[in-house]
């Protein structure tokens, strides 16, 4: 994988991770071009499509487009439960994420990312140990109360 | 559960961001970034230190400014102090920062190589992971430099724990493809491979990945890998869904790790006979589960066991040799190709693709060409449109091919904007490659140029006339549809240029029809002439003076149009010139010389289609390259003849024989302002590529295109954004002469052009080369040629290079190729009875003589083509000499200035196999061995 997006429906870039050194500038320019490509298409169109020479697998939870590009040989399929995955481990650590969570804690999606993805590749897939990793973190860090909620987005069915 | 903690108590920065949210316009929220930008930045700067937990919120702000959009210059520092803190939460955010938004600050990057050394060190496992995390998201050289050598050691290393193995796998893995040259092989490798058998999924999944690239770039030192991952597949495949706990996910026992498997196995052959049983039993179990009722309604569950399915697909293809499971998989496709799903239509399409290349599959991919004209038609979804034109292209042969031109013209009439130009393109070159009739070929770019004559390129309309140039039992037919078409009122200009161009070189085909007599086709083509741009005026003017050659009798109503002042004073230099050249040529001219001088074009001597580079270009190298190579060498000769090369217009107006034989005229003017850094443009290729070096590299893909030369003397060697290099020679005995033409395709002068032929000093006793320098300045746009004078002094195996170096636009440029002189150059061909070829064959049984080489074909094994490849390697092919009537034979004579050396061959195809069988015996080895080398390269 070369690069992770998340943004939402308006457009606004709610975190990235790159896998391929670029610079600031290319960043932003295929940030722009494919936020609105994949904006413009319509909700029962594949979730697959040919952009440069890579290919990009998007999937729209609730408010949030999740958006991988990957390489010509690369596996369209499992990309897609790769983003899958993830939203099930942000779920599950925040019970019942939503965008906001992602907007208050960033960090903490950073982190949950780099436990399951590394280097573009897949490290663990099994959610039990991704979330312990995060948690045995966690239990480094002072508590405290949690203090935004609001509608969650993986109860939300797909009309799958 | 209990509640998680979240967040680390940063209320500031919960404060900020909402202060964000809250901002009623972008105004208002660079004004709130910038106070607390300030804010920071005084700080940071301010006498009072600062505590960690303070710093670690502030570099937490900084990271959320940058994320939304900012640049962010500072701040560096204070993440590198927070790297050194012991309280986790502190060091997290630090790495957090670095990882984001690293720059290139050498003084930093040793600061954070160093506290990265220290978390390595430190034997804490969530220290490590953190170091490693930061490594992989940055992955710099300076990185690669520091621990490319110490976490190979920390993989491998019996105490390490399982997660910090994961992550020191795929750490490696980032280093690996930024920095290969600094990763160093060894001892460890055959213990990562081992992973492979490791309890622990996690470091399974993780191993697979980093085994696959080492694997791409090391096959040998990997090989044992295979069989470690067909058994490890085969335990996965096997299992049932509850044996691997929360591996499995909806059901699918670890698709990720499964995918991985395959993948890694698409680096290697077919393995033995013995793993390879095991490994089909893999496979058909996948497309066995396939056809097995779901065992659960969610979508996750279908796209992890088809994830596993497709990966399957894609070895079995990669493998290309169980027709059985070829054949299993393209049914399980055509089951997609209809699948309610969007997503598996769209990847059975794809997948179908590059099934339709197997000799085994094509056939059982062409019976569901019904199903792909209806998803053409009726797919709401662009790409999945786009996925079936693609097939349809790559399914077509002689026998389908009217009717998918057919449904690809149709098509063209609705198709979006945004794949026109492309559809264009295949259809242009479906039409030619599978023309049986040529009257077929030109009715349909006709009818191209009719439905989307905006999207027609300059290269379609070139390949139409370079075909019918070439082909004179189509002539007549081509000059009747033009004039015909021409009939409409409207039509677009890319026709006035064809029925131009077609009429000034035919038009006296259908003169004799009084419908169509002279003065009427000139009449009708006038009639559009001033409806027509610049170029398109100036071939018509050339048209009209054909006409003067053809059909005296209007030579004063032709006479009258050009003397009028609307060409004579035209205010374009170039309509000026030829209207004034024309009509003085028409004037002062005999008959002898004009009919000399407006001589119908010669044939055009063999080039690659450009339409099909076109296409390449326009798809990336990548993607189309293969299948369109195979397929093309699968249809050689059935267009009966050498592909043309394009023709131009500069062409035209100078119709000298020998003006533009390569065709470097036709490329289209080069966009305007300095190229991109590196030929193909991709986006990543640009940021990888590194600059220019002194000595410049052979070129990429020169290899490629040296191959192409060994069985052929003409054609394009090199082209880049600014340079063609086009080679014509010829060779008798022991003697050659090769021209190379170096075209220049921008639009301004190449200063110091000096290529320079270099032979190593092993080349330099067997090859002699002269030739003479070439003008240090090539204008823009133009051609330069320079004759190389070749002696074949005894035989030889290196190729020369020829190096140029140039300036171009205060830039230095320097490319290098190899210049395809080779051995069997020099071969003369013999004609031999059967008898005499095997007496021969038997007196060159010494064991020194005899060169075999067994090896698996490249491209389709096609009888014609490869018989046209043992003749344009020289020899003569010996046909009902070898009782085999599948194999074929050849002989000839090596000329050197110091002997002559007797050649013959023997090539046994095994279709079943797809592997071939070639033996080559000469009475001195190093030319069998030679020869052999050239020869094998080519099937």
């Amino acid at each position: 994988m070369q690069f992770m997006l998340l943004f939402s429906r308006q457009g606004k870039l709610r975190l990235q991770k790159w896998y391929v050194p670029l610079s600031d500038k290319e960043k932003k320019k295929i940030t722009r071009e494919l936020v609105q490509t994949v904006l413009a298409r319509k909700p029962k169109m594949c979730s697959f499509l040919e952009w440069r020479d890579l290919k990009i697998v998007y999937k729209r939870y609730a408010s949030l487009y999740f958006c991988c590009a990957i390489e010509d040989q690369d596996n369209e399929l499992i990309t897609l439960e790769i983003i899958h995955r993830y939203v099930e481990l942000l779920d599950k650590y925040f019970g019942s994420v939503c965008e906001l969570d992602i907007i208050f804690n960033f960090e903490k999606a950073y982190f949950i990312l780099d436990e399951f993805l590394l280097g573009g590749e897949v490290q663990e897939t099994s959610k039990k140990n991704v979330l312990k990793a995060i948690e045995q973190a966690d239990l480094l860090q002072e508590k405290t109360e949690t203090m935004y909620h609001s509608k969650s987005f993986i109860g939300y069915k797909k009309a799958y | 559960m209990p509640a998680v903690s979240k967040g680390d108590g940063m209320r500031g920065l919960a404060v900020f961001i909402s202060d964000i949210r809250n901002c009623k316009s972008k105004e208002a929220e660079i004004k709130r970034i910038n106070k607390e930008l300030a804010n920071i930045r005084s700080k940071f700067k301010g006498d009072k230190a600062l505590d960690g937990y303070s710093k670690k919120k502030y570099v937490c702000k900084l990271l959320f400014i940058f994320l939304l959009g900012h640049d962010i210059d500072f701040g560096h520092m204070e993440a590198v102090n927070l790297l050194s803190s012991n309280r986790y939460t502190e060091k997290q955010i630090g790495y957090l920062f670095i990882s984001v938004l690293v720059n290139s600050n050498s003084e930093l990057i040793r600061l954070i190589n160093n506290a990265i050394k220290n978390d390595l060190a430190s034997r804490n496992p969530t220290f490590m992971g953190l170091a490693l995390h930061c490594i992989a998201s940055v992955g710099s050289r300076e990185m690669a430099e520091a621990f490319a050598g110490e976490i190979p050691k920390v993989l491998v290393a019996g105490d390490t724990m399982d997660s910090v193995k994961q992550s020191a796998a795929l750490c490696l893995l980032r280093l690996y493809r930024t920095s290969s040259d600094l990763v160093p092989m060894g001892d460890w490798t055959s213990r990562v491979v081992h992973l492979l058998n490791d309890q622990h999924l996690g470091v399974v999944t993780a191993a697979t990945s980093l085994i696959t690239t080492l694997a791409q770039k090391n096959p040998e030192e990997f090989k044992t890998s295979v069989s470690l991952a067909v058994s490890r597949l085969s335990r996965i495949v096997t299992s049932a869904s509850t044996d691997l706990q929360d591996y499995t996910y909806y059901f699918v026992p670890a698709p990720w790790l499964s995918v991985k498997l395959l993948r890694l196995l698409q680096c290697y052959p077919p393995p033995d006979p013995a793993v390879r049983g095991r490994l089909t039993e893999c496979l058909e179990t996948i497309l066995n589960k396939a056809q097995e009722p779901p065992k659960s309604k969610k979508v996750q569950h279908s796209n992890a066991k088809n994830a596993v399915l497709f990966e399957a697909i894609s070895l079995i293809i990669h493998h290309d040799s169980e027709p059985n499971l070829l054949v299993r998989a393209c049914n399980q496709l055509g089951q997609f190709l209809q699948h309610r799903e969007t997503n598996l239509r769209y990847l059975a399409l794809e997948s179908m693709c590059t099934l339709a290349s197997s000799e085994f599959s094509h056939e059982a991919v062409k019976t569901h060409i019904e199903t792909v004209i209806n998803a053409l038609k009726t797919e709401r979804d662009v790409s999945v449109r786009q996925r079936a034109v693609d097939l349809l292209y790559a399914m077509c042969d002689r026998s389908n091919a009217p009717q998918i031109v057919a449904e690809m013209l149709s098509y063209l009439e609705t198709a979006d904007y945004s794949i026109r130009e492309e559809i264009v393109l295949k259809v242009a070159i479906l039409a030619e490659k599978y023309a049986v009739d040529y009257t077929w070929y030109v009715d349909t770019i006709l009818n191209l140029i009719r439905i989307a004559g905006d999207y027609v390129s300059e290269e379609v309309w070139y390949r139409v006339i370079q075909i019918v140039i070439n082909r004179d039992d189509v002539q007549g037919y081509a000059a009747k549809t033009v004039f015909e078409a021409l009939q409409a009122p409207a039509c677009h200009e890319n026709l006035v240029k064809v029925g131009g161009y077609i009429l000034g070189e035919f038009g006296n085909l259908i003169a004799g029809d009084p419908r169509s007599s002279p003065l009427i086709q000139f009449n009708l083509l006038h009639s559009k002439f001033h409806l027509c741009s610049v170029p398109t005026r100036a071939l018509l003017l050339s048209t009209y003076i054909k006409f003067v050659n053809l059909f005296p009798e209007v030579k004063p109503t032709i006479q009258d149009v050009l003397r009028s002042d609307s060409q004579l004073r035209n205010a374009d230099v170039e309509l000026q010139q030829r209207a004034v050249e024309y009509l003085r040529l028409s004037t002062v001219a005999s008959t002898d010389i004009l009919a000399t001088v407006l001589e119908e074009m010669p044939p055009f001597p063999e080039r690659e289609s450009s339409i099909l580079a076109k296409l390449k270009k326009k798809k990336g190298p990548s993607t189309v390259t293969d299948l369109e190579d195979t397929k093309r060498e699968r249809s050689v000769d059935v267009n009966g003849g050498p592909e043309p090369a394009p023709a131009s217009t500069s062409a035209m107006s100078t119709p000298s024989p020998s003006a533009d034989l390569l065709g470097l005229g036709a490329a289209p003017p080069a966009p305007a302002g300095p190229p991109p850094s590196s030929g193909s443009g991709g986006l990543l290729v640009d940021v990888f590529s590194d600059s220019a070096s002194a000595v410049a590299p052979l070129a990429p893909g020169s290899e490629d295109n040296f191959a192409r030369f060994v069985c052929k003397n003409n054609g394009v060697l090199f082209e880049n954004q600014l340079l063609q290099i086009g080679l014509k020679s010829e060779f008798r005995q022991n003697l050659g002469r090769m021209f190379i033409f170096y075209g220049n395709k921008t639009s301004t002068q190449f200063l110091n052009f000096t290529p320079t032929l270099i032979c190593s000093d092993d080349l330099q006793p067997h090859l002699n080369l002269q030739t003479k320098p070439v003008d240090p300045t090539v204008e823009g746009g133009a051609q330069v040629q320079q004759v190389v004078n070749i002696e074949c002094v005894s035989d030889f195996t290196e190729a020369p290079v020829l190096s140029i170096q140039f300036r171009y636009g205060g830039t230095f440029q320097n490319v290098s190729v190899q210049l395809p002189i080779t051995l069997n150059k020099f071969f003369q061909p013999t004609e031999m009875a059967s008898q005499d070829f095997f007496q021969r064959w038997k007196q060159l049984s010494n064991p020194q003589q005899e060169v075999q080489n067994i090896f698996k074909a490249k491209h389709p094994m096609d009888t014609e083509v490869t018989k046209a490849k043992i003749i344009g390697f020289g020899s003569a092919l010996l046909e009902e000499v070898d009782p085999n009537p599948a194999n074929f034979v050849g002989a000839g004579i090596i000329h050197t200035k110091t002997t002559q050396i007797g050649c013959l061959l023997r090539l046994e195809p095994n279709l079943q196999a797809q592997m071939y069988r070639l033996t080559l015996r000469t009475s001195k080895e190093a030319v069998s061995q030679r020869l052999c080398e050239l020869l094998s390269a080519q099937f």
